[in-house]
């Protein structure tokens, strides 16, 4: 099987730029700590409401951790709880949300937080809310007639 | 090469059976499109559904018929053809099978298509759990695979029998490829089988109370990523074998294009998970695991945008182009069967791009779920593959009925082709920025109580109606071509074009056709990408789901 030089080159090339893109990728995930929302915990989704952080939705502040917030959400057909939630500027948050029914999406347009709500697990994501304003968060996994209707608001202000 | 030994028409009886898909695919294609547009315009806000019909009703309507029905029928279509032309006609047995096959999937179409318009799968494609349609819309499904199986199974039959014949010898290339796509498909359709088999049947029929929704999900990725190679390839077995002789040109290398084929195999099925990276429950390592892997296509892609810009440059020299770019201008433009799959070609270059962003581990998280991911697939699949697979009917149709592409339907074609182009430059493009914003997909109208950040997405929908509008007209001309083509086009002869390599005397090793040394690494990759996670998956899971149904009965 014979390779032209030119096709040589321009895999060589390619084949580069993709190992450079990997590496910084995986840098970027492993290193600086930039995972994709992948938490392992799992929860019976018939008893979410009585279940520590569940039964507490909204903003909690919590002592000797990583981040200075709990923001806790339950999510079911076609509403998220809680509704609206104001964060004080500058706040490193801890977002926390699971599904009491069906496969709900949460994503806080304009951000990178978006992550899969499954029946059964808990899902998460650490971030800091650094710019004031209104969020719009959005249900952007169909879970039925009122997909579209299924939203919350998260309020940045300084405090 | 084989080209010698190979039949210049494909026989009446063989034809017959590919018109039989084709028919199917084209109706599909009207309703899905109909369906499209109307999406597009509730989405605009300007115009509401009738009759108390659903937005997420019509959705899986299109989802469906474009993604499963239109594809996978005009897929197995053309292979059939093209196995046929290649290989030698297909026996007796083979063509009952085809013809099983075929009605198979048909009946599993009507049993689905059903159940959706009753109001009792409004699921989508995709029919994630806990979401729970009837189960007749599963086990319809579950015939559309199984008869697609048997399908396959026709054209593996013609190709073994020319390897039995002519031993020793690299098989033809067309031939091949379609066995090599098959074999793809039926690879990946064993993960959608287990979960509509084993967890979606039994639970619907209420068998079982619950669900593991996560082991559901896996399996649907398992099988979902797959299903797009398995869209375009087809496309690639057009562009690498057909094109060269469409324009008058040579293969590139015979050898380099079956090796980027083994490539498609092998690196498109053990990368599910990168349709799932936001989700919880599967560890972070294996995710990006399985992103290397799926950044491994990226390789026999290289391979074959050269091929075919040297097939195109080699040509263009031959006829006495010169300078840098002097053989694109010679490249025979006013021919719909080049021009129409070099649209597609070209938008592939940015629906590329895009995918390597989708897929890009964290940076997922940007584009996940929103509309973006619309605007991707529908360059993808909507554009490049849709466009190819019409460039294809320009021919196919006619050689298979017997008649002849006149100038004015040539013209026609062309036209279409640019409609198209328009038309998803619009629809695709507003797509793809409305994601960047965090618009999300596979949603109504919406204004989110008047959100300013929902506001700024409307102007972005209304062109996405322009565009949708633009493709829908496409939709109809391509529907005029096919029927002249198929029953008023006059009667002639139209050649089934089949590409001769540059470079006869370089035999393509027969190392390619070792089917249990592929299938070997198709499985060890598979095992190795997906053991570990899905054992974890089933000790850690949660209690089960039980079964929802979240939208409205008529």
């Amino acid at each position: 099987m014979h390779m032209h030089k030119f096709e040589k080159i321009w895999l060589i090339f390619g084949i580069g730029a993709l190992v450079v893109f990997l590496s910084v990728v995986g840098v970027s995930a492993f290193y600086l700590g930039n995972k994709p929302p992948s938490c392992l915990t799992t929860i019976d989704p018939e008893k979410v409401d009585t279940q520590a952080p569940f039964n507490k939705p909204g903003l909690n502040k919590v002592e000797g951790k990583e981040w200075d917030y709990e923001l806790v959400y339950v999510a079911s057909a076609f509403f998220y709880n809680p509704a609206e939630v104001e964060v004080p500027l500058g706040a490193k948050v801890k977002v926390m949300a699971t599904t009491k029914d069906v496969i709900h999406g949460f994503q806080v347009a304009g951000t990178n937080i978006n992550m899969m709500l499954e029946p059964g697990y808990v899902n998460e994501i650490v971030t800091t809310f650094d710019k004031e304003g209104e969020y719009l968060v959005v249900c952007n996994e169909y879970c039925g007639t009122g997909h579209h209707l299924m939203s919350s608001k998260i309020k940045v202000v300084k405090k | 090469m084989s080209s010698q030994t190979t039949k210049l028409k494909v026989d009446h009886r063989d034809g017959k059976l590919a018109m039989a898909h084709f028919y199917v695919a084209f109706i599909a294609l009207t309703l899905g499109g109909l369906m499209g547009l109307l999406q597009t315009l509730v989405r605009s806000g300007k115009f509401e559904l009738p009759w108390g019909i659903d937005y997420y009703q019509i959705l899986t309507v299109h989802g469906v018929l474009m993604g499963l029905v239109l594809t996978t029928f005009f897929i197995m279509g053309f292979q059939y053809a093209a196995v046929s032309r290649t290989a030698g006609t297909h026996s007796p047995a083979a063509r009952r099978i085809g013809w099983i096959g075929f009605w198979v999937m048909t009946v599993g179409t009507i049993m689905a298509a059903t159940m959706v318009l009753l109001k009792e799968a409004s699921v989508l494609y995709t029919f994630y759990a806990p979401l729970k349609a009837h189960w007749i819309f599963y086990l319809g499904m579950t015939f559309v695979v199984v008869g697609s199986w048997l399908d396959g199974a026709a054209q593996i039959m013609t190709y073994a029998r020319w390897r039995r014949e002519n031993p020793g010898k690299p098989s033809p290339l067309l031939s091949f490829m379609a066995v090599i796509n098959t074999v793809l498909w039926i690879v990946a359709t064993l993960g959608v089988a287990a979960t509509v088999l084993f967890q979606l049947l039994p639970w619907s029929l209420g068998l079982v109370d619950t669900v593991d929704v996560l082991v559901s999900r896996t399996l649907f990725w398992y099988f979902g990523h797959p299903l797009v190679y398995f869209w375009l390839l087809p496309a690639y077995m057009c562009w690498y074998a057909i094109i060269p002789k469409i324009i008058g040109g040579k293969i590139f290398s015979d050898s380099l294009a079956r090796l980027s084929f083994i490539l498609f195999l092998l690196f498109s099925i053990p990368v599910g998970f990168h349709h799932q990276l936001t989700e919880p429950g599967i560890d972070p390592a294996w995710k990006f695991l399985q992103v290397i892997l799926t950044f491994m296509v990226i390789i026999p892609s290289l391979m074959t945008a050269f091929s075919l810009f040297a097939t195109f440059e080699r040509f263009g020299r031959s006829k006495g182009a010169t300078g840098l770019f002097g053989w694109f201008k010679v490249l025979p433009w006013n021919d719909a069967r080049f021009t129409v799959p070099f649209i597609g070609m070209a938008s592939f270059i940015p629906a590329g791009a895009g995918g390597i962003i989708n897929a890009s581990n964290q940076m997922n998280q940007v584009v996940h779920n929103t509309i973006w991911v619309t605007g991707h697939f529908h360059l993808t699949a909507a554009t490049s593959v849709v466009l190819t697979f019409f460039g294809i009917t320009f021919w196919l149709v006619p050689h298979l009925t017997g008649r002849v592409l006149t100038k004015a339907m040539n013209k026609l074609a062309i036209i279409q082709g640019w409609v198209w182009f328009v038309g998803m430059a619009f629809m695709s493009g507003a797509m793809h920025f409305q994601g960047l914003l965090g618009g999300p997909r596979r949603s109504a109208y919406s204004t989110y109580g008047e959100s300013a950040q929902a506001m700024e997405w409307i102007p972005y929908q209304i062109a996405q109606a322009v565009g949708g509008s633009i493709l829908f007209l496409g939709i109809i001309l391509m529907i005029i071509i096919f029927v002249n083509l198929a029953f008023f086009a006059p009667k002639g002869e139209e050649e089934f074009p089949v590409g001769e390599a540059e470079n006869l005397e370089e035999k393509a090793p027969m190392i390619f056709e070792n089917w249990k040394l592929w299938l070997g690494i198709t499985a060890a990759l598979i095992l190795f990408a997906y053991t570990i996670p899905f054992i974890d998956m089933i000790q850690n899971a949660p209690p089960g789901s039980p079964g929802f149904k979240t939208w409205g009965s008529w």
